[in-house]
């Protein structure tokens, strides 16, 4: 894969590591050697098989995990814990269930010592962006699944990070939904200019989002290949039922599909030789 | 209210006006061995307390008539007394009015009272009371010793427990302690608490607390291991401190376990007190039973008996509501 060297890079992974110690195991290694910088307002989507480490990178860019060689800096300097500068969206139920949603969506300031009174305007602004104005008062188990993930991207912005990490942030919804919510998660980037690194199964959602891909290879966990993608500049401009029909988005697709079906094979194969 | 009164209705009528979910049960055709197609009748439940309340009073019931008394109405025919009749209705009323008179029933009054009889208990003991105290008194004390043993129980343990689930050095440190004890009835240590503290209040509460202690430290240590992670994750890259987390997202993700706990340490709590009074006390419904059987008075036995499980019950019900109103979002996560 080829490592651009910006200087103006604002996230720089180099020679990132990660082994699990597993008890009475073979230790797994997660990640090798993976390296890669990341200018500011890119929005780069992770692709791969299972356990090719898309979460173990994920949470090492958000600080819970501490990698056991390489370094990792945000702005220049390193990455050793979980800050409101990076802001997480999860798969699912990451939601504080307690809470009201506008209580959600306000959580981070209100960690910061902002009144809820102070809040509220930027609350309200949130729940309008998301699509959601006037479900403030809702809880969160009231609301359907997009429309909780609506709340957790409003929840993560009210922070105003400089970079989004998402785990699979759409991957419990269903198609309709989903479709729709990928519209609001390129709109959300192309209006806040936010760094986002996103993580799904999908390979259409991969490429239809990312204007940067990478496809990740398991065992150990590493970066396959890196494709530069146009679709996610012009995603919003088109409408996506064009765009994903389209013969240039259909060959990529192809292209990136009989990379990962390689991988599994491979995969499948390492297995039964055992 | 009318929602109360609605409900009450539906209940009453069984399940044929119910609403939506409970209709589509109706179009069930496997409904033996589906759990859910099994709902509560109260109509059925209200008969099967009335049936042993039946069969309650038929056993302490005068059925029949006295011993002896045919030979008696036999002699009174033969003599042609002309007070046969009265003597018999005499002879009736006679044996009626004096307990020790022998009947046929199963049960006499020195072994369980009639239903009239234990009513007439609630009404002397609510009024001139049993040993000084009167029946709201005696139950007042036992309640009053169960919440501030459930208290103390709830303040040290609620504490440990989160810290157990937070700390491996606090783990580590209080596991044996807590799984040592917790194995241990409540009710061994009586006899070292008397020793130690008499048969006054602070016995009976610091045993309740003990009670209590341990339900509580298991049920916060599972509330906090019950934290989804990525919750914590979510909370500490939106800017939380360590504190905020423990505030703000740990302990009310801990709250319905802990709920739990306080609820059944309070069942425990009420179980335990009964027995520690009728080891030693002066007041109280356990005190109460303890007294009155000595005293072979079985109608304030049963009197006491019936209380202590209309208190449990109770209890029990105003936890549920407590629950229901303190933490709405419970297995919503
Ligand atoms: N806590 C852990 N202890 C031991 N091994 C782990 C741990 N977490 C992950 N792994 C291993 O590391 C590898 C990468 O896991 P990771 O969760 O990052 O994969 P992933 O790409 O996110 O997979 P998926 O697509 O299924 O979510 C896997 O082989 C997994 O078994
Ligand atoms: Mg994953």
């Amino acid at each position: 894969m080829s490592v651009v060297n910006d200087e103006t890079a604002n996230l720089s992974v180099s020679a990132l590591g990660m082994v699990y110690e597993v008890p009475n195991g073979e230790p797994v290694e997660a990640l090798n050697d993976v390296s890669f910088s990341l200018e500011q307002g890119r929005l780069l989507t992770l692709l791969g098989p299972s356990g090719c480490g898309k979460t173990t990178l994920l949470n090492i860019l958000a600080g819970f995990l501490a990698p056991t060689s390489g370094t990792v800096t945000l702005g220049g300097s390193p990455i050793t814990g979980p800050s409101q500068e990076r802001g997480m969206v999860f798969q699912q139920g990451a939601l504080f269930e307690w809470l009201r949603v506008s209580d959600n969506i306000s959580f981070g300031p209100r960690m910061n010592g902002q009144r809820k009174r102070v809040s509220k305007p930027l609350v309200d602004q949130l729940l309008a962006t998301v699509g959601l104005a006037g479900f403030d008062d809702k809880r969160v188990y009231e609301l359907s699944g997009g429309m909780q993930q609506r709340v957790a991207l409003a929840r993560c912005l009210a922070n105003d990070p400089k970079i989004i990490l998402m785990d699979e942030p759409l991957g419990a919804l269903d198609a309709l939904t989903r479709e729709k919510m990928q519209g609001l998660v390129l709109e959300l980037w192309q209006n806040t200019g936010k760094t986002v690194v996103l993580v799904t199964h999908s390979v259409e959602e991969a490429l239809y989002l990312g204007d940067q891909l990478f496809v990740m290879a398991p065992r150990p966990g590493r970066i396959e290949r890196s494709y530069e993608l146009p679709f996610a500049k012009i995603g919003l401009s088109t409408s996506p039922r064009e765009l994903k029909a389209s013969p240039e988005f259909i060959e990529k697709r192809e292209e990136v599909l009989s990379l990962i079906w390689e991988m599994e094979e491979q995969i499948m194969g390492h297995e039964d030789g055992r | 209210m009318s929602t109360l009164r609605q409900r009450l209705f539906s209940r009453l009528s069984g399940s044929r006006f119910r609403t939506t979910s409970q209709g589509a049960t109706q179009r069930k055709t496997v409904t033996f061995g589906d759990g859910s197609a099994v709902s509560s009748k109260v109509l059925i439940s209200v008969a099967s307390v009335l049936v042993l309340l039946v069969i309650w009073w038929a056993a302490t019931h005068k059925w029949g008539l006295p011993d002896g008394f045919a030979e008696q109405a036999e002699r009174a025919d033969r003599t042609e007394s002309p007070e046969g009749r009265f003597s018999e209705t005499k002879l009736v009323r006679a044996c009626k009015a004096d307990p020790d008179c022998s009947y046929s029933q199963l049960f006499n009054h020195r072994t369980l009272p009639s239903p009239v009889n234990v009513l007439k208990a609630v009404n002397e003991l609510s009024t001139d009371g049993w040993r000084q105290n009167t029946l709201q008194a005696h139950t007042w004390a036992s309640l009053e010793r169960v919440l501030i043993g459930l208290l103390l129980g709830v303040a040290v343990g609620v504490p440990i427990g989160l810290a157990m689930g937070l700390s491996s050095v606090l783990k580590s440190l209080f596991d044996p302690i807590v799984e040592g004890f917790r194995p241990i009835p409540p009710l061994a240590f009586v006899p070292l608490l008397i020793i130690w503290f008499g048969i006054g209040e602070t016995s009976k509460v610091t045993l309740l607390f003990f009670a209590a202690l341990w339900i509580m430290i298991i049920g916060a240590r599972s509330g906090v291991l019950s934290v989804q992670l990525s919750k914590v994750h979510a909370a500490y890259s939106l800017g939380a401190s360590r504190p905020q987390v423990l505030t703000r997202v740990i302990l009310p993700n801990a709250l319905p376990e802990i709920l739990t706990a306080v609820r059944v340490s309070l069942g425990v709590c009420w179980g335990t007190l009964v027995a520690a009074e009728i080891v030693a006390a002066t007041e109280g419904l356990g005190f109460m039973i303890w007294d009155a059987q000595k005293k072979l008075r079985m109608d304030v036995v049963v009197v006491g008996i019936i209380v202590i499980g209309v208190m449990g019950v109770l209890l029990d019900l105003v936890m549920r509501k407590l629950e229901t109103l303190l933490i709405p979002w419970r297995g919503k996560g």
